[in-house]
């Protein structure tokens, strides 16, 4: 998995609550058998019109929201589905956080593995730094994930919560497949003590 | 015992299936029933191949195909060469593996929607723990199992280790008391509890339904119900196993037998929550004030009584709920207060892993009989699995569908996910059975009305939104 530590970015605000995987990315881009090129079908029907031209108004296709790595976004963000292809959508167009005050627990985990950080924030301090995006739109945060920490530039600083075990998986880059086949031989004496 | 410490249904199942709990780490957890199909599952049998592993517990693994597959004749070749190849891939995969396949081609009498042939196939059992990489998964919690929807990493991490690193979460006791009208179903018993508590409530929980209302469903009922849990951020939502449950069981290919049998219910009677076991939260519906219910908006939690009025953005305080339904009112078409009973529609899908068992079927047939669609309406009925399909035939409910005019199709997905051509056109209105009403969700552009299958074939028949108590007798 690729790891995660700190970074550096400029936001993209998407401020909608309740935002399905459906439109993450539909699911006609499902028929796939890789992960690659899914940043191209991100918020595909938000983002282009049907002749595949890009819709001039949404905030993926301003000039000025280019490279950025950060998504700002509303409550319960990644409800619905549980295809893996929205963490792979949004890692594939080159995002590595996505803040909002919760998200649904499948795309949670789903992104985890990914290398993309939920960065979940109460209420106020995300009405906050949504004031403080729309103030400034070219706001440079740090994500630290080691500290816990985004940092604007004024010096202001929220921290946010990550069980242990998540955050040394992508401080590290751990492949938390090889750590469960690392525990085979519990897992074989479960199977024997329980008949399975 | 003076120890004795009560325990709620979902806790004795966690318990029982935790291999590991390392300090501070997430629980490794066993998992009983793995179910793959062909949209989440190849790039996890690549993740194998790459670490040079086989699928660890093959007889713990069964596959089928739903989400892609063409529900017209499927002895025709299929066209859709990227649906192909994810067919042929999961042949390959079940094949270099050993997993049973219930595919289109081999093992084709069992196909079906993953949710819908786990339980008819008596694959789902009470107290078991069961994923698949979707989020529908939700619906074998019917039996009093944990049933739950994965992504595709952990489908690799379940073919690989039979577990699962998870947090464990809280409980929710979701109490449904009181007595259902006429008319009135289980889909709108969930649709109600979405509309009443949001789509969120469910996040970090899983819900268990209790209540009389639920005692009294069948296990067909129960299932539209623990289905949509997802729909209310849950990841599962169970419901005490009985002996309802245990005659629906009885006799299924995979139910245990014999002896067996006997040592099997006797131990899943020990598996409702005890007498006073502490949910971490409790909700509540009364379901003798309810009525039809249908969705006017863009999520699941936008439902309302079909005899309702379309709510004004104007009167929500909130300004980022305003905002998303005058967004969702602005892709429905529709006007704040207007009512939905009489408004057109184009389409209506009958189907999905939310309502499109052999009751579901029964219930729109009972009022298709003798009766034709509005012209100019598309009706498209599509059963849960090959086995239903096969079992309406001998009931004749698909002369009643063919001749009014409703299209009778093979077992899939279908229109619930548009993956496979079955799709609205942008602007199209469809009344669905399916669990999402997500933009787009049908078809790009195309919009949907969640209601029951009752609702859905009084629709059918007048071209508009309609409240099927006028239409029965």
């Amino acid at each position: 998995m690729q790891k995660f530590t700190s970074i550096v970015s400029k936001v993209v605000p998407l401020l909608m609550d309740n935002v399905d995987t459906d439109q993450i990315i539909p699911a006609r881009f499902l028929k796939v058998t890789d992960k690659a090129g899914l940043g191209e079908a991100l918020f595909a029907d938000w983002r282009y019109n049907s002749d595949g031209s890009p819709k001039p108004d949404f905030v993926l296709n301003l000039q000025e929201m280019k490279g950025r790595q950060i998504l700002l976004v509303g409550d319960n963000f990644g409800c619905g589905s549980s295809r893996e292809h929205a963490p792979w959508a949004l890692v594939g167009y080159g995002f590595r956080v996505v803040i909002s005050t919760s998200f649904a627990d499948i795309f949670r985990n789903n992104a985890l593995k990914n290398g993309l950080l939920p960065v979940i924030l109460d209420q106020q301090a995300h009405s906050q730094l949504v004031q403080a995006c729309q103030d400034n739109p070219d706001l440079e945060l740090t994500v630290d994930l080691e500290a816990q920490t985004i940092k604007l530039p004024d010096g202001r600083s929220e921290s946010f919560p990550i069980d242990a075990f998540s955050k040394t998986c992508l401080l590290n880059g751990v492949d938390e497949i090889g750590y469960v086949l690392g525990l085979l031989p519990q897992i074989e004496a479960y199977e024997s003590a329980h008949q399975k | 015992m003076s120890d004795f410490k009560p325990k709620t249904l979902f806790e004795k199942i966690w318990d029982a299936h935790v291999v590991a709990q390392p300090p501070g780490g997430p629980t490794v957890l066993y998992i009983d029933l793995h179910l793959i199909h062909e949209v989440t599952s190849p790039q996890a049998f690549e993740g194998l191949r790459r670490r040079g592993l086989k699928v660890r517990r093959p007889d713990r693994t069964f596959a089928t195909m739903d989400h892609g597959i063409p529900t017209h004749d499927r002895s025709l070749p299929i066209v859709d060469e990227l649906a192909a190849k994810q067919i042929a891939a999961l042949e390959r995969n079940c094949a270099e593996n050993g997993i049973t396949l219930f595919g289109i081609r081999q093992g084709a009498d069992k196909q079906g929607i993953v949710h819908v042939i786990g339980p008819e196939l008596g694959l789902t059992q009470p107290g078991k723990t069961i994923v698949c990489g979707d989020s529908h998964t939700a619906t074998h919690g019917a039996f009093g199992a944990l049933g739950f929807g994965i992504g595709t990493s952990e489908v690799e991490m379940v073919l690989a280790t039979q577990c699962l690193l998870q947090r464990k979460p809280k409980t929710m006791n979701v109490r449904v008391e009181g007595k259902l009208q006429k008319g009135v179903t289980a889909k709108d018993i969930i649709l109600a509890i979405i509309a009443k508590y949001g789509v969120g409530v469910g996040t970090g929980y899983v819900f268990e339904y209790t209540g009389d209302v639920i005692r009294r469903l069948s296990m067909e009922e129960r299932m539209t119900i623990c289905n949509m849990s997802i729909e209310g951020g849950s990841r599962a939502g169970l419901i005490a196993p009985d002996d309802t449950t245990f005659e629906f069981l009885y006799g299924r290919e995979f139910a245990p037998k014999g002896a067996e049998w006997d040592r099997a219910v006797e131990a899943w009677r020990k598996l409702p929550s005890d007498p006073d076991a502490p949910y971490d939260a409790t909700i509540e519906l009364d379901a003798s004030t309810l009525e039809p219910m249908i969705t006017y908006g863009t999520n699941p939690g936008m439902g309302m009584p079909i005899t309702g009025r379309v709510p004004d953005p104007d009167k929500l305080g909130d300004t980022s709920q305003r905002a998303a339904l005058q967004k969702a009112l602005a892709y429905m078409n529709l006007q704040p207060n207007q009512p939905l009973l009489g408004h057109p529609i184009d389409v209506v899908f009958i189907g999905s892993c939310t309502n499109s068992r052999i009751s579901d079927l029964r219930e729109a047939a009972r009022l298709l009989k003798g009766r034709r669609v509005k012209e100019g309406v598309r009706v498209i009925v599509v059963p849960g699995s090959t086995q239903v399909k096969r079992q309406a035939e001998r009931e004749g409910l698909h002369e009643i569908f063919i001749n009014a005019g409703a299209e009778w199709r093979e077992a899939g997905c279908s229109m619930c996910i548009a993956m496979n051509g079955d799709e609205l056109q942008p602007g199209q209105y469809c009344v669905s059975t399916s669990n999402r009403n997500f933009e787009g969700r049908q078809g790009k552009g195309g919009r949907t009305f969640l209601a029951s299958p009752l609702t859905a074939a009084a629709c059918a028949l007048t071209g508009v939104i309609t409240d099927v108590r006028t239409l029965l007798n």
